[in-house]
């Protein structure tokens, strides 16, 4: 149980840090706040030649406004981001989700685009990033991209970043003023992966009727899913409990989870629609 | 490869040199000889190796020496002042709060933050902090009265 033997390399600025990137692409992993690739390690289950450990990178840490929207260092603590002001303020999907991943002692050190990047299909801010249409900047030496969080994750554990990028910042474009969000999830312990889980975002407009709605999915398959059927459904019309157990069957639709130790995929896809129907219920109550 | 690691460990100055995949839980243990600090499942699951980083509390089997470089540490040895137990340590002795002990250290660095945090914390807050810490002996009951107990008395 410890870790292998790897080069480890800390650079002090994005630019030295892009370029040993680039130079190590084959074979390195990078090094946020740890937290899901130290047990990766430790179990040597990952065994990387190189390590880039990006804690000297203040730069990619912050929470700043931008053209109405947030915008998050990829650094920037998991923590940080729970307590901060503007996320409660603006973002309280986030606000809300942040506290279901692991513990504080793990959010203490996780970072934002750490977890984005691993890309874990049960863990909670892939989904968040999905349902705010999130924008994530990728750097490499060669300059800069912008992925939508809907073409980053790619399967388990998997993203469209090249072996030669970074995740340097989430930028979540504005949402309409006064929208309501929710975060629900079933684990087995709190602080667990989550056998499923539900991101919700919704906005009425001054009839009372919905004016935008989103719904995104985790532990229901390789990557966090967005429920597009159910949230056309959910548009336009007026909320009540007959509108959400529609949606959320709709949704259970678009879902194909998967089975094992822990569930069966039609329990996933039982549990992913009662979540739906609650948290639509909350984000509107 | 060797990396000199200067840190601050419950107010005092240390340093050594390691490889860079040594554990700050491991360094601790084995290059300072603190071995307060307990290593249970060493994946970040169990708790029991719960250190504070500037005040903040994180696994040290989940962080290497090298990250912690320059920072201030807080290991359980630091919670006591010479042979007098601290506030907690005593509470969790009056509340007979450990059985076989291992846990013990995590828990405890837990709850400093914690009570550093929230000095009058509710019992559910209580649970909700000390989740990520995991003991097999005394079905928690005794750990959250300690806890409480240790608030009420003040840190």
């Amino acid at each position: 149980m410890k870790p292998p033997r790897f080069r480890y390399l800390a650079p002090s600025t994005l630019e030295e840090a892009l370029a040993l990137r680039a130079e190590h692409a084959d074979d390195c992993a990078v090094l946020a706040g740890g937290q899901s690739l130290m047990p990766l390690l430790n179990l040597r289950m990952a065994l990387p030649g190189t390590l880039i450990d990006l804690g000297g990178l203040v730069e990619l840490t912050g929470i700043r406004e931008f053209d109405g929207g947030v915008a998050i260092g990829a650094m920037t603590r998991q923590r940080t981001a729970e307590r901060s002001a503007l996320v409660r303020e603006r973002l309280p999907l986030v606000a809300t989700a942040l506290p279901n991943v692991g513990h504080p002692a793990i959010r203490n050190r996780g970072t934002i685009g750490g977890s984005l990047a691993h890309a874990d299909p049960a863990a909670e801010l892939p989904a968040v990033a999905l349902a705010l249409d999130a924008q994530l900047i990728a750097r490499s030496s060669d300059g800069e991209r912008t992925i939508a969080a809907g073409d980053f994750f790619a399967g388990f554990l998997t993203t469209t970043l090249e072996p030669d990028e970074l995740l340097v910042e989430v930028r979540v474009p504005g949402l309409p003023e006064g929208h309501r969000a929710s975060f629900l999830e079933l684990a087995r312990r709190h602080g667990d992966f989550a056998l499923v889980g539900v991101a919700a975002v919704v906005a009425l407009d001054p009839s009372g009727a919905i004016a935008d709605a989103r719904l995104a999915f985790i532990g229901v398959g390789g990557t966090a899913v967005r429920a597009h059927a159910a949230e056309a459904l959910l548009r336009g019309s007026m909320p009540d409990g007959a509108l959400f157990s529609e949606a959320a069957e709709r949704a259970k639709g678009e879902l194909d989870p998967g089975s094992d130790t822990h569930a069966t995929a039609a329990y996933r896809r039982r549990v992913a629609g009662v979540l739906a129907e609650r948290a639509l219920r909350e984000a509107t109550s | 490869m060797s990396i000199e690691v200067t840190l601050t460990v419950n107010g005092v100055e240390r340093s050594a040199t390691v490889e860079p995949r040594r554990t700050l839980a491991d360094f601790l243990r084995e290059e300072l000889g603190l071995t307060g600090t307990h290593l249970g499942c060493e994946h970040g699951v169990c708790g029991s190796c719960t250190v504070l980083i500037d005040g903040a509390s994180a696994r040290s089997c989940l962080m290497l020496a090298v990250q912690a470089a320059g920072a201030e540490v807080t290991t359980i040895e630091g919670l006591s002042d010479g042979e007098e137990m601290g506030v907690l340590q005593a509470a969790c002795r009056d509340s007979h709060a450990f059985q076989c002990g291992y846990c013990t250290p995590g828990f405890l660095m837990t709850a400093t933050e914690l009570l550093s945090e929230s000095p009058h914390p509710t019992e559910a807050e209580v649970r909700e902090a000390i989740s990520g810490n995991l003991c097999r002996c005394t079905g928690y009951e005794s750990i959250v009265g300690a806890i409480l107990l240790a608030a009420e008395r003040g840190v």
